[in-house]
């Protein structure tokens, strides 16, 4: 019995590009526990909106007792969490998941879109050497607060912002290497990275996402396939929200 | 104050379990409280042998509720009886072991294998409105419940309760149907088959089109079955379907209910069973109600 559902204090929300808020909430017993890659399950208001939503966490501050998320409207529950401001209160679990294995072997950091913001919690923790990968559709966010901590290269759809392309056009062109690659973003850019870190023959944990229930474990809503026979399920199928969201990228399937 | 209920001679502290696949087997929620507070604990179901169940997305939300179409995935009876049932075995709370398959011979192969475990109660799934074989097959034609429900009886040590669906025009012809057949109780409801299409995607929202809806949306749907259900039946029904707070559980109590589940709302609040049984002991005392039979079937 050592977790619990608690009604956090909001101490800012801002508006950071479109469609895309940093929340920062006073939450202390999950801010000492939270390791990079984890996320919070946040709960609506609405009680007509009975799941909660992954959120993964930005920032942690053990010594604030404070935790950020960044994170983008997606359906209406987010929409209502942007609607928040200081001094309200929203209800929220966690930290849930695994998080990322912190190696001492020199990075490749990338992150795709909404998937960047837990790249900065890491990109904080992680004390090897870094190179930072952004992936951007056309606006970019959150990349002046990752200079600290390494070389970043930039992609983008559009063009706009530094190479035009993906993540990985941006490793290649750039000649990006390292030893280890940690990733969150959309499905296609995991998968462009789970084949180039094969075929490199890198080691890669990749953040996964899918729809979730529960968020705990119990009901089996967010399941990614895996190559060998899951130990907890028996079949090969594993638990996003309970054995990951990180995986090691050889060991599932996308 | 008594809050004591009756299955089948199986007696629970309170009247307050579960809905089999919201809850696992109770470790993941036993560490937001501790769940020996529950009348029961219903497992997920278990099959003969590992399911992997159906490809995601698996759920999606709805206005008041959401639909999931999981497809039973489980780790099969081995694991099931080594792990969860040990794990449930060291909590003071009844065990009611949920049970799926595909044909009545992978369900007599489950419930024999439980035979001599300390499972209290067997619940039968035959209402899983979300696999293609077994499940809703049997939930859905009353000579194939009848059928189910007597080779059931016939291996089964336990108390033997049917889960049935709701997806059936007359829902006290089911109960009649397991009652008649042999069943020592009955519960209802599960999901209702629903479909969500993601209009921006112009797709499925779930990769098996179809897929059952829980959630408080559904609570009165459930409340009038379980009425219909606990009139047509002398054997106890233990009443499910949106139940997510005290009152709805009351409200399932006095339509007919023995005992209530606590299902989708286990997501939305890790501890939405415990308020329940809390809830209703709060009742109790504003009501000066000394045992809780005298709500069952109230109204």
């Amino acid at each position: 019995m050592s977790k619990t559902v608690i009604e956090a204090k909001i101490l800012s929300q801002d508006c950071i590009a479109t469609d895309i808020y940093s929340m920062v909430i006073e939450a202390p017993s999950i801010a000492c526990e939270a390791r990079p890659g984890q996320f919070l399950s946040l709960y609506t208001s609405d009680s007509g909106k009975l799941l909660p939503r992954p959120i993964s966490i930005c920032d942690a501050d053990a010594e604030a007792g404070s935790i950020r998320m960044v994170y983008r409207i997606a359906g209406e529950g987010t929409r209502l969490f942007s609607a928040l401001t200081a001094g309200d209160t929203i209800r929220v679990a966690g930290p849930m998941g695994n998080g990322y294995t912190l190696l001492d072997k020199s990075a490749i950091l990338i992150g795709g879109g909404i998937g960047i913001p837990p790249m900065l919690f890491l990109a904080k923790k992680l004390e090897a050497k870094k190179t930072i990968v952004l992936g951007f559709r056309d606006e970019e966010f959150l990349s002046d607060e990752f200079a600290p901590y390494g070389e970043i290269v930039k992609a983008s759809d559009a063009g706009n912002i530094g190479f035009k392309g993906t993540v990985m056009d941006a490793i290649r062109e750039a000649g990006v290497t390292g030893e280890v690659i940690y990733a969150c973003g959309p499905t296609p850019m995991l998968k462009a990275i789970q084949t180039y870190a094969a075929e490199q023959g890198l080691l890669a944990y990749i953040s996964l996402e899918e729809r979730m229930a529960c968020g705990i474990g119990a009901c089996l809503a967010c399941v990614c396939k895996t190559k060998e026979i899951d130990d907890h399920s028996k079949v090969n199928n594993t638990r996003i929200c309970a054995d990951g969201p990180v995986f090691n990228a050889g060991k599932v399937v996308l | 104050m008594k809050t004591e209920v009756s299955i089948a001679g199986v007696t629970l502290k309170n009247p307050v379990t579960v809905a089999s696949g919201t809850f696992g087997s109770g470790m993941e929620y036993d560490e937001f409280f501790d769940v020996s507070k529950l009348g029961a604990v219903t497992t997920k179901g278990v099959a003969n042998v590992p399911w992997p169940g159906n490809p995601t997305p698996r759920i999606a939300e709805t206005q008041g509720g959401m639909m999931n179409a999981i497809g039973l995935q489980n780790p099969g009876i081995d694991t099931f009886i080594e792990r969860d049932l040990a794990f449930l075995s060291k909590k003071d709370t009844r065990i009611i072991v949920n049970v799926c398959g595909r044909s009545i011979e992978d369900y007599v192969e489950v419930v024999e294998r439980l035979a001599d475990t300390n499972a209290d109660l067997l619940e039968i799934n035959v209402s899983c409105p979300n696999v293609k074989e077994g499940g809703i097959a049997f939930g859905t034609d009353p000579a194939a419940l009848a059928k189910i429900t007597k080779e059931v009886k016939a291996h089964a040590k336990q108390p033997v309760i049917m889960k049935l669906s709701p997806n059936v025009t007359d829902i006290a012809l089911m109960a009649k149907t397991a009652e008649d057949a042999g069943a020592d109780a009955i519960s209802l409801i599960n999901t209702i088959t629903g479909m969500k299409i993601d209009v921006e995607r112009r797709r499925f929202a779930i990769a098996n089109k179809t897929a059952g809806v829980s959630g408080p949306a559904i609570h009165p749907i459930a409340v009038r079955m379980v009425y219909q259900a606990a009139h047509a039946v002398s054997v106890p029904v233990i009443g499910m379907g949106g139940v997510a707070t005290a009152s709805d559980a009351l409200e399932m109590m006095m339509a007919g209910a023995t005992a209530v589940a606590v299902g989708t709302a286990n997501f939305a609040d890790p501890t939405a069973s415990l308020k329940v049984v809390e809830g209703i002991e709060d009742y109790m005392r504003r009501h000066e109600i000394e045992d809780i039979g005298e709500l069952i079937g109230c109204v």
